[in-house]
């Protein structure tokens, strides 16, 4: 699972942004890199990316780590492509039994694969850098998100960690009552389907208890809202969002130039 | 400062036949301190949530007035503060500070005044941690002085408190009651419920005692009240001081082993522990939070697996079992020998009546369904939950879901019965009927375990007790 808690280094250039800002860009850089399908712009984009990665406070072994399911998703998607895919056109490359891996296939399987990367990793560099009180925080002040929307799933947020536990707890009772699906897939599906309903029952109670407590002490009252925790969006927020979309255009006019750019529409 | 007045009021819950709190007149005027009693069901929370505004109109139905400070409720909500029972669900931010805060934010006030106000309310809970503490790493008892402390910077007129130490531990209940003590002024309207009378004395001077349905039952300063209506209270349920509770040490020597540890443990959470649990004992495992009670609980219930050592049941619990670890029988044989019953019965139920999760475990071990109907109804009305038999299990107060997992441990007969912390937040009349029901159990032969922090539970029933210590922190 790929953890959501900061691990930055708090100080460093761009990581104290502005969360909101930081979230722009990295939908910004995300999306104008989902219009071509070459490998090149997503490759210029990573290469991008993890040259920034510093200036963000995060070490490249903590990115790896907290990454590794992503990678180890693209690597499985490479291997899959390269020998499942229909395209075979394009000169041969290397051939082994019934394996025949042409350039077509690789440009294939690789545009594909860099895209995922360079899409998710702005995300990943994002929730890496910002703490979520912070993000609730410049939702509301910053990007006019109303209070109810963002605190309220704050809220909810910091009670995703308990439903582990709770999933473990739920499914040992269940042993303790003579409940166990042994070796058939059926009551195996069956039994956690169950347990599933149960911890979503177990979440709502809880989910209200939290709502009646929140209300109790005045929230969504309708008394206009102070803040406690002030978050301002300088003008070196609205830079990086412009440098974010600048380097994907520029990621673009890279594949554009070498002549691999090939549009997603058209 | 806030008095509160109530005229003929009463509550019933929406869908509900009974009403949940009906004919109280009551004056409570400025920086009274009350303490709210009465049996299981009188209405004390209902009443409370009224105090508080939280119940809106059309979640039930209404009668006579409550007015705080001449106000309707809805419309005093800024001058009453409170703490509920669960710390869990009511702290709202991953920061302590930010916690604190957060009320403020809602009310409204400058940001420039709301750290002061933070640092203040903080100081008067004797909170221990900078603001910048993240509340998943605070104790329940440090949890719910934060939350008083939420509650505090408000600078609520009247505080309201739903037994707000009855999920935490004797350390953390005495952290609780330090906190509000130190809190309280004279400016400050208290009403309080909390089933541990003695605990709760210091704090108030003046006892309102409920009635199911029949509103104020005796209303003035403990000594009063405690003298004339002392002994009935206690019959009822509530914990009046200086009544007693009877005990029932065993009346035999301890039979047969059933379990053995041998350096069982699960670091970090468990210390490797040896241990042997024998039919016709009540063992009692003690120790502080973290020791791994829990833990120990579990793995003694054949639900975990052990970390390190092991875990062998004897012939005698085991059958032809005995060579297999416990945590590796089917879970039909392990419910047929060793009946769990977890801190909050509410994990444990898997169906949608009481009658049904009584016969589940029966069924699940292959019983006739008339031997099925027979266990169900005795355990029915062993556990007064006859009239409940059609109820859906979550919809129990807390007592009645007590007796229920209990009840459901006991339905398939196991030999041996391992509870965690059985007695926390129980009246005087469930927990004297548990301490009966382990000792019937305990005389009739079967192994008894309970982990706990109840002082009176152990001298009560047990035989024997084993201390835990906490597993030595990793560098």
């Amino acid at each position: 699972m790929i953890g959501l808690e900061p691990v930055a280094t708090p100080g460093a250039p761009l990581a104290r942004r502005n969360p909101v800002a930081k979230l722009a860009a990295g939908l910004i850089f995300s999306f104008v890199l989902v219009a071509s399908l070459d490998p090149v712009a997503p490759a210029v984009a990573i290469a991008v990316e993890l040259a920034l990665l510093p200036l963000f406070g995060i070490r490249y072994r903590v990115l790896a780590r907290r990454a590794w399911p992503l990678l180890a998703g693209a690597v499985g998607i490479l291997v899959t492509l390269l020998l499942f895919a229909a395209d075979r056109s394009g000169p041969v490359l290397w051939t082994a039994g019934p394996l025949l891996v042409t350039s077509g296939v690789l440009v294939t399987a690789l545009g594909l694969v860099l895209r995922m990367l360079a899409v998710a990793l702005p995300g990943v560099i994002v929730f890496a850098t910002t703490d979520p009180t912070d993000l609730a925080d410049a939702l509301v002040q910053n990007a006019k998100a109303p209070a109810r929307f963002a605190i309220g799933a704050l809220a909810a947020f910091r009670l995703v960690p308990l439903l582990g536990q709770e999933w473990q707890m739920l499914t040992m009772a269940r042993r303790a009552r003579g409940v166990d699906a042994g070796r058939n897939p059926l009551a195996r599906l069956r039994l956690f389907v169950a347990t599933a309903f149960a911890l979503l029952v177990g979440a709502i109670r809880r989910g209200t208890r939290l709502a009646v407590a929140m209300d109790a002490r005045g929230f969504d009252a309708g008394t206009p809202r102070t803040v406690a925790r002030r978050q301002v969006f300088r003008p070196a927020d609205w830079l990086l969002v412009a440098g974010a979309a600048a380097l994907a255009g520029g990621a673009l006019a890279v594949s554009v130039a070498l002549g691999t750019f090939r549009p997603l529409i058209g | 400062m806030a008095s509160v007045r109530l005229v003929g009021f009463g509550w019933r819950h929406a869908g509900r036949r009974a009403w949940a709190v009906r004919g109280v007149d009551l004056r409570i005027d400025h920086g009274e301190r009350v303490l709210l009693l009465g049996p299981s069901g009188a209405g004390k929370s209902t009443l409370l949530a009224a105090l508080a505004g939280l119940l809106p109109a059309d979640s039930g139905e209404q009668e006579g007035t409550v007015e705080i400070d001449g106000l309707d409720p809805a419309k005093a909500r800024e001058r009453v503060g409170t703490v509920f029972q669960d710390p869990q669900s009511q702290l709202v931010m991953a920061r302590c500070g930010d916690d604190v805060a957060f009320g403020l934010e809602n009310r409204g006030v400058p940001g420039d005044e709301i750290w002061p106000r933070v640092d203040e309310a903080l100081r008067r809970v004797g909170f221990p941690y900078p603001r910048d503490r993240p509340t998943a790493a605070l104790s329940g008892g440090e949890q719910q002085r934060l939350a008083l402390a939420g509650v505090l910077a408000l600078r609520p007129g009247l505080l309201l408190l739903d037994e707000p130490t009855a999920n935490l531990d004797p350390a953390g209940a005495e952290l609780v009651r330090g906190a509000v003590a130190g809190a309280l002024d004279p400016d400050t309207t208290l009403v309080l419920v909390e089933h541990r009378v003695a605990d709760a004395l210091p704090l108030v001077d003046r006892v309102v005692v409920l009635t199911p349905g029949g509103g104020v039952r005796a209303d003035g300063p403990p000594a009063t009240v405690f003298a004339a209506h002392g002994a009935a209270l206690a019959a009822e349920g509530v914990w009046v001081p200086g009544h007693p509770t009877g005990s029932r040490p065993a009346t035999g020597p301890p039979a047969a082993g059933l379990l053995t540890a041998d350096r069982l443990g699960l670091p970090p959470r468990l210390a490797p522990t040896d241990l042997t649990v024998r039919a016709g004992e009540a063992l009692a495992v003690l120790g502080p939070n973290g020791a791994g009670k829990s833990t120990l609980a579990l793995l003694l219930g054949g639900l975990l697996r052990p970390g390190v050592g092991r875990l062998t049941g004897t012939a005698a619990l085991a059958d032809g079992d005995a060579r297999t670890p416990p945590h590796r029988w089917r879970a039909p044989a392990l419910a047929g020998r060793i009946g769990s019953v977890f801190q909050d019965p509410e994990h444990q139920f898997v169906t949608r009546t009481v009658r049904d999760e009584l016969a589940l475990g029966p069924r699940r071990t292959g019983r006739p369904e008339a031997a099925v109907r027979a266990t169900v109804d005795g355990l029915l009305d062993r556990l007064r939950l006859t009239r409940l038999a059609g109820a859906n299990p979550y919809t129990l107060s807390g007592g009645e879901a007590r007796r229920l997992s209990v009840a459901t441990a006991l339905a398939t007969a196991p030999r041996l019965l391992i509870c965690d912390e059985p007695t926390f937040g129980q009246d005087r009349r469930t927990w004297g009927e548990l301490v009966d029901l382990f000792a019937d159990l305990r005389d009739a032969g079967h192994g008894v375990v309970t982990v706990t922090h109840d002082r009176d539970f152990v001298a009560a029933l047990a035989d024997r007790t084993v201390t835990l210590h906490p597993a030595r922190e990793q560098p």
